[in-house]
């Protein structure tokens, strides 16, 4: 019963934040550009219109924004026509923008009701690129002249280009690149990892700023293998329903950035290190669609140390250390609600025990962004998708420690019981229970300490929590924004165990 | 005097086949009369504690009768039975969570004794058992000696008064002075309260000390059954005669 009334609470506040007719949720991935774009959208729609805005920045790629839009968890994010039409629908590229944007826009119309607004006046495009001494040594200008000698180079790509149709498999497949070794890694340490000659070859993006500040070449795509990216603002159909304005507003930023400025832009965020809030803000300034206003909390650009992030983002922390505890809270009190009472089950039906927990015990080995993300096609986004994850990582080690605690508390005790004419009923409320008390505990500890420590994820899926300066300090290589958020986490993790550590004592009785 | 023509314990052809298909009791038959204590001794695997296990339901005969105070065990209720029997453990078994007060006012706890019945009665049989109860009574069983905690555990045994108490071998992990004290102490305490008592040993001394009567138990079936005299004097078997050349010069 528990369990049922604490899962319709949170079920309710989800949808309750969701069905707020006023508001409207701005999503993005989590690189820069695409939270820059995110952010624009989120200011404009502010000044030009009295919708309330809610910010789900730097969700875990490509399938978790898509399937947040579609199933309304979100209204709104910043994508790409060509990753529309070769990730999203799987389709070739077949043709110029022109054909691109029209083929997204209707299928995506029809499928989904999900709307393109834009283009938005710049191509983002894939691209591989070299260092420049790479290129001299080799005299590489495109993309063939690569594929020569790729078998003496290490490459390095992003985790999604890596995957996607419009990636790497792709480009073995018409090109037949194959390099002598492959890395995969964030896409923003790629550029550094180049920088310092660990990698001779990289995906980039085109409008990327870093591509001048590391010295890079792009190389010609000489067989037109990259489809065409225009950014845009790819909108839930329901929600341009309800709020006509929407549309409206995010229209005028039609063809409002090209290359060149968007460069620019990213560079300020990605180089200069400005809070995306105040590049954010400019480049709408710059454009008159608001006047200007009063720059973000972060009042200095520039490379923080971890000091000052920790000291000008207290509150932001302490905010977030609230959301991790609620987060891994909520977590655990339902894994310990299904837990212990089938963990009390199984001990009376001990022939199902094993099979049970072992099954139980497969849920450990799903890697936690795959289950987050496998979450949001369901559950959409934010905490609830974010706790769900948490509650089946956190069912698994209570329910071992609970059974095993039950049915091997002191069997001479167990059995002297059980001949002095204690029901079963009895046995395991009077005896195994009470001895089992400190195995279960540590069930518990072990369960807190995971899910504290997978929390930290939940950022990837807009649930909020510590994980998001760590999201977004990886994302701009921010050693100490990342910081910010891990040792926080990792304090917490520490905290929670010693307390329940007391617990465990307490409950420990006299002389076992 | 009617009662004492009934056997107050009694096993009729008794057998237990395994699922495996060996065989821990074959066809077994005694009785115990009221009063009366009787010593079953054996190998470890002879069979022993299974036939002992059968007289409060916690084994079950495949087959054969097992029957209390001439009604069958199948007919009565497992728990109401199990109350209403004395069990004593090889090493106790008192619960270590609970004080020693706590685990001898089990039984009565579980009948539904009021707390004023079940305190005295308590003080009584700690006194009996020769740990005064101001002293005793709160520790944890872990503060006590072993042989100490075996005292408590007969004490928790006999709390509801029960008619029958079932020993599997209680004074089998004690050190030899204190199993010696513990068992002139059960010699004076059975014949206080004329219980009639099912005593599992493998020790025959121990048997002639305790016992009315013995029953000599080889692969699972009795070979042998009456006093230690009877024994001496006319053994059934080979086994017999051996079992009792390997105590020559110890027994009482």
């Amino acid at each position: 019963m528990n369990l049922v009334s604490s899962l319709a609470a949170v079920a309710l506040i989800a949808t309750a934040a969701r069905a707020d007719p006023a508001r409207v949720v701005i999503g993005s991935k989590n690189f820069s550009e695409n939270r820059l774009l995110a952010e624009m959208f989120a200011q404009l729609l502010e000044e030009q219109t009295s919708l309330e805005v809610e910010r789900r920045l730097g969700l875990a790629g490509t399938q978790v924004c898509f399937e947040a839009l579609r199933t309304g968890s979100i209204d709104v994010y910043p994508e790409y026509t060509g990753t529309g039409l070769v990730t999203v629908l799987h389709e070739e590229p077949g043709g110029d923008a022109a054909w691109t944007w029209n083929r997204v826009s209707a299928e995506f119309r029809s499928r989904w009701n999900l709307h393109w607004i834009g283009p938005l006046g710049f191509e983002n495009t894939f691209a591989l690129a070299v260092p420049r001494r790479i290129a001299a040594q080799y005299s590489l200008q495109s993309i063939s002249d690569l594929t020569a000698v790729a078998s003496s180079l290490t490459a390095g790509f992003g985790h999604e280009f890596a995957e996607r149709d419009d990636g790497l498999p792709g480009l073995e497949r018409v090109y037949g690149l194959r390099f002598g070794s492959v890395r995969t890694m964030q896409h923003a340490l790629k550029y550094q990892a180049a920088g310092e000659g660990k990698l001779d070859c990289l995906d980039v993006y085109s409008t990327d700023g870093r591509l001048a500040v590391h010295d890079l070449v792009v190389l010609e795509d000489d067989r037109n293998f990259f489809p065409p990216y225009e950014a845009a603002a790819l909108v839930h159909g329901p929600a341009l329903a309800r709020h006509p304005e929407l549309g409206v507003v995010l229209a005028s930023l039609v063809r409002a950035f090209d290359a060149d400025a968007m460069r620019r832009l990213n560079v300020r965020v990605e180089e200069q290190r400005e809070a995306i809030e105040d590049v954010a803000r400019a480049a709408l300034v710059e454009r008159g669609f608001v006047s200007a206003g009063a720059p973000s909390a972060r009042a200095t650009a520039g490379k923080r140390s971890l000091w000052r992030t920790l000291w000008e983002d207290r509150r932001k922390i302490g905010q977030r250390t609230l959301e991790h505890l609620a987060l891994s809270g909520a977590g655990l009190l339902l894994g310990i609600v299904v837990a212990v009472p089938l963990g009390l089950l199984l001990e009376r039906r001990r022939g199902f025990a094993e099979p049970l927990i072992r099954v139980v015990g497969t849920s450990q080995t799903i890697p936690s962004l795959a289950l987050l993300a496998f979450m949001v096609p369901f559950l959409g986004i934010g905490a609830l998708p974010a706790v769900v994850a948490l509650w089946i990582y956190a069912v698994f080690p209570i329910l071992r420690n609970t059974y095993t605690g039950l049915r091997d508390a002191a069997p001479a005790a167990v059995q002297a019981a059980t001949a002095l004419g204690m029901t079963p009923a009895q046995v395991l409320v009077q005896v195994r229970l009470p001895l089992a008390a400190p195995i279960l505990m540590a069930g518990v500890r072990t369960a807190a300490v995971l899910t504290v420590g997978t929390a930290t994820l939940a950022a990837f899926i807009g649930a909020g929590g510590l994980g998001e300066p760590i999201v977004s300090g990886v994302q701009s290589v921010d050693a100490a924004l990342i910081l910010s958020g891990a040792l926080p986490a990792a304090a917490l993790a520490i905290a929670v165990d010693a307390i329940l550590g007391r617990v465990e004592r307490r409950l420990r009785p006299r002389g076992v | 005097m009617q009662q004492s023509a009934i056997p107050v314990l009694e096993a009729v052809g008794v057998g237990k086949r395994f699922d495996s298909g060996a065989d821990a009791l074959a066809d077994v038959s005694l009785a115990v009369m009221h009063g009366e204590t009787l010593a079953l001794i054996g190998e470890s695997g002879s069979g022993k504690s299974t036939l002992l296990r059968m007289f409060n339901r916690l084994e079950e005969p495949t087959r054969g009768d097992v029957r209390i105070q001439g009604r069958p065990a199948h007919e009565m209720d497992p728990i109401e039975l199990r109350r209403r029997t004395g069990y004593v453990p090889q090493d106790g078994g008192l619960l270590p969570h609970w004080s020693v007060a706590r685990n001898v006012e089990m039984v009565p706890a579980l009948l539904g004794w009021d707390t004023k019945k079940r305190r005295a009665r308590c003080d009584e049989l700690l006194a009996l058992v020769g740990l005064p109860p101001e002293e005793y009574g709160q520790r944890a069983p872990h503060q006590l000696s072993g042989g100490q905690r075996q005292r408590v555990a007969f004490a928790r045994a006999i709390a509801a008064d029960p008619e029958v108490v079932l020993l599997d071998e209680p004074f089998g992990a004690l050190d030899v002075l204190t199993r010696i004290d513990l068992q002139d102490e059960f010699v004076r305490l059975k014949n206080r309260l004329g219980k009639t008592m099912l005593l599992v040993t493998h020790d025959l001394r121990e048997a002639g000390r305790l016992a009315d009567r013995i029953a000599v138990m080889r692969a699972g079936q009795i070979v042998q059954i009456g006093t230690l005299r009877t024994l001496r004097d006319a053994p059934a078997e080979s086994y017999v005669g051996q079992l009792l050349a390997h105590f020559r010069g110890e027994l009482p």
